[in-house]
């Protein structure tokens, strides 16, 4: 069995973003970069089913700067078995992501693909479900349970108002929601081994992928600050203020 | 040209005040693009979905068949994509809910077209705002192309309400599947209003520490006032509650008129969910708490005693 993990760079998040005069772009000066946490929890489910199994390839996939090697090896480092990086200066859209993505799941041949169900920078929660069209599979997005059966998943998902279970055939793309599972922090003699994995790095030119833009940010802005009102001191005297001053209850 | 095209999403029979959110910023894209604004129903019994939908004063495409029972990403993608070729579409709209989240982008995909995701107001017709980096950025983003696909956050947009009759067409289409099944859905039984609806919503964090008290201190407080409950991606965590109860980035966004923050710190993932409240409050025994940079009232006080309290009051209230 053969599993493509996503894994993407995201400043860390807790960072206090800040937006640069230009409104171009966020200010990058001492930010601290991490594995999206979504993707963390994809990676963290691809090696539970490939000790379950007892043997399973994994194989992580980035796009971006040679700077996202960092996030390769932290996956390295949790047991994923090789890695691939392809290298793109311009941040891309989500529909040339899943266009990438494609073109190395064409090549690869992954039995599953598992993604996270959204980066926290961008939060556009779109790249699997484009991909999942891309290459005609199933889709089971914001997973809190998988459970792989031969040529096919059972997985739980977290909707509006519950929880739905999917049936989809193998291969298909599922992406983890936040109670997948708890990911692992990488050992010690993990962090030693992931050095001497494979990385691959694949110039985006390479794979002949359009990867062309369709959306372009004109400017961003930091939103309105909302202004904090005043401490109330007792419970009555908030009853009192929401009911004849905010008139809410 | 220059149509749009709302997702009619329906649960029970019914449209849910998110789908009324996904009408009106339909409706305006619409007007932007120089068209009118269609909706699409699918399901396995269409016509009074179809009629209630026809009473917002909007056109009408209807489909029935078995296999739209249930939602499902690839059988929805290839109607709705369809139809948006069918019927001149420049724009297709699905409010940012579950199901919209899950869908907007695989039609997109399939119609090569740009994308644009929680969508907070249309500037003109190619021009779309939308909130980055967990809230604390906000794009302008210009779309290329026609058509463009986007998902609405449905707290930007007014509920459509009833009023004028549009037409109702009945399109047969053959679904096509690419391998997935409905199983299941266990739906969460609650009498509460529902999270994304509700006039008043209380929200635990981890201050509120396990399960238990959530039930014991949380939800009396929240009956009182007839809210909904919420609660920080932090008691999530913890296991405290269901994950559909998350407030914040990667949960649900609310805009209720009155949002109370029990126990929670006021991490910048759960703002990003709540701050457009019409008046927050918080209750939390850290005067630190950056909640308070954002709160209109702050209680700097022990939740365990303060929220019983709370709910005396709001029942004295309530009776006199």
């Amino acid at each position: 069995m053969k599993i493509l993990v996503t894994v993407k760079r995201v400043p860390d998040p807790e960072t206090v973003i800040k937006i640069a005069p230009d409104g171009a772009g966020i200010v990058t000066d001492n930010v601290k970069w991490v594995v999206n946490p979504f993707d963390e929890i994809a990676i963290e489910e691809a090696l539970r089913i490939k000790e379950k199994a007892g043997g399973a390839d994994v194989v992580l996939v980035s796009i971006g700067q040679k700077t996202a090697q960092e996030q390769l090896r932290t996956g390295l480092a949790m047991g994923a078995d090789r890695a691939i990086l392809v290298l793109a200066e311009q941040a891309l859209e989500p529909l040339a992501v899943a266009r990438v993505l494609a073109k190395l799941a064409e090549n690869e041949k992954p039995d599953l693909v598992l993604m996270g169900k959204q980066a926290i920078d961008d939060d556009s929660n779109c790249a699997g479900q484009m991909l999942a069209e891309l290459l005609g599979w199933p889709q089971a997005t914001f997973a809190s349970k998988v459970e792989l059966d031969g040529k096919s998943a059972k997985v739980t998902r977290e909707v509006d108002g519950g929880l739905e279970t999917l049936g989809v055939a193998l291969p298909a793309i599922v992406t983890a929601d936040l109670r997948l599972n708890e990911p692992r922090y990488a050992s010690l003699p993990g962090i030693m081994k992931a050095r001497k994995k494979e990385l691959k790095e694949i110039p985006l030119a390479d794979l002949g992928v359009d990867a062309a833009p369709k959306t372009r940010v004109v400017k961003l802005e930091t939103p309105p600050k909302r202004s904090g009102g005043r401490k109330v001191g007792s419970v009555q005297e908030l009853v009192q203020v929401l009911h004849n001053e905010a008139k809410v209850i | 040209m220059g149509n749009a095209l709302i997702i009619a999403e329906h649960l029970h029979g019914k449209f849910p005040k998110t789908t009324l959110n996904g009408l009106t910023a339909a409706k305006q894209a619409a007007q932007l693009a120089g068209g009118k604004a269609l909706a699409v129903v699918l399901a396995d019994k269409v016509d009074a979905l179809a009629a209630d939908l026809a009473g917002y004063g909007v056109d009408v495409v209807a489909v029935e068949a078995p296999a739209f029972a249930h939602y499902l990403a690839d059988t929805y993608t290839a109607a709705i994509a369809e139809i948006a070729k069918q019927k001149g579409v420049e724009v297709v709209v699905a409010a940012a809910t579950a199901v919209g989240k899950d869908l907007a982008p695989r039609v997109a995909a399939r119609l090569g077209a740009a994308m644009a995701a929680e969508v907070t107001g249309l500037v003109d017709a190619k021009t779309v705002q939308r909130p980055l980096y967990a809230g604390n950025a906000i794009a302008t983003v210009a779309m290329e192309g026609s058509p463009r696909v986007i998902s609405v956050r449905t707290t930007a947009f007014d509920a459509a309400e009833k009023g004028g009759s549009g037409n109702v067409e009945k399109l047969a289409l053959s679904p096509s599947s690419s391998g997935m099944s409905f199983v299941d859905f266990a739906e969460t039984k609650s009498d509460r209003p529902v999270l994304t609806e509700a006039r008043i919503v209380c929200s635990g964090g981890r201050g509120l520490k396990n399960g238990e008290n959530f039930t014991t201190y949380l939800e009396p407080l929240c009956d009182a006032l007839g809210a909904a409950m919420g609660a920080s991606r932090a008691a999530v965590d913890a296991g405290f509650v269901p994950n559909d109860l998350q407030v914040g980035q990667t949960g649900k966004v609310v805009a209720p008129a009155l949002y109370i923050a029990v126990g929670i710190s006021g991490a910048i993932q759960h703002l990003a969910g709540m701050k457009d409240s019409k008046v927050i409050v918080a209750i939390n025994k850290d005067e630190e708490a950056p909640i308070f940079q954002i709160a209109d009232y702050g209680l700097v006080a022990d939740l365990f005693k303060a929220v019983p309290e709370l709910t005396e009051e709001v029942k004295k209230l309530k009776g006199a």
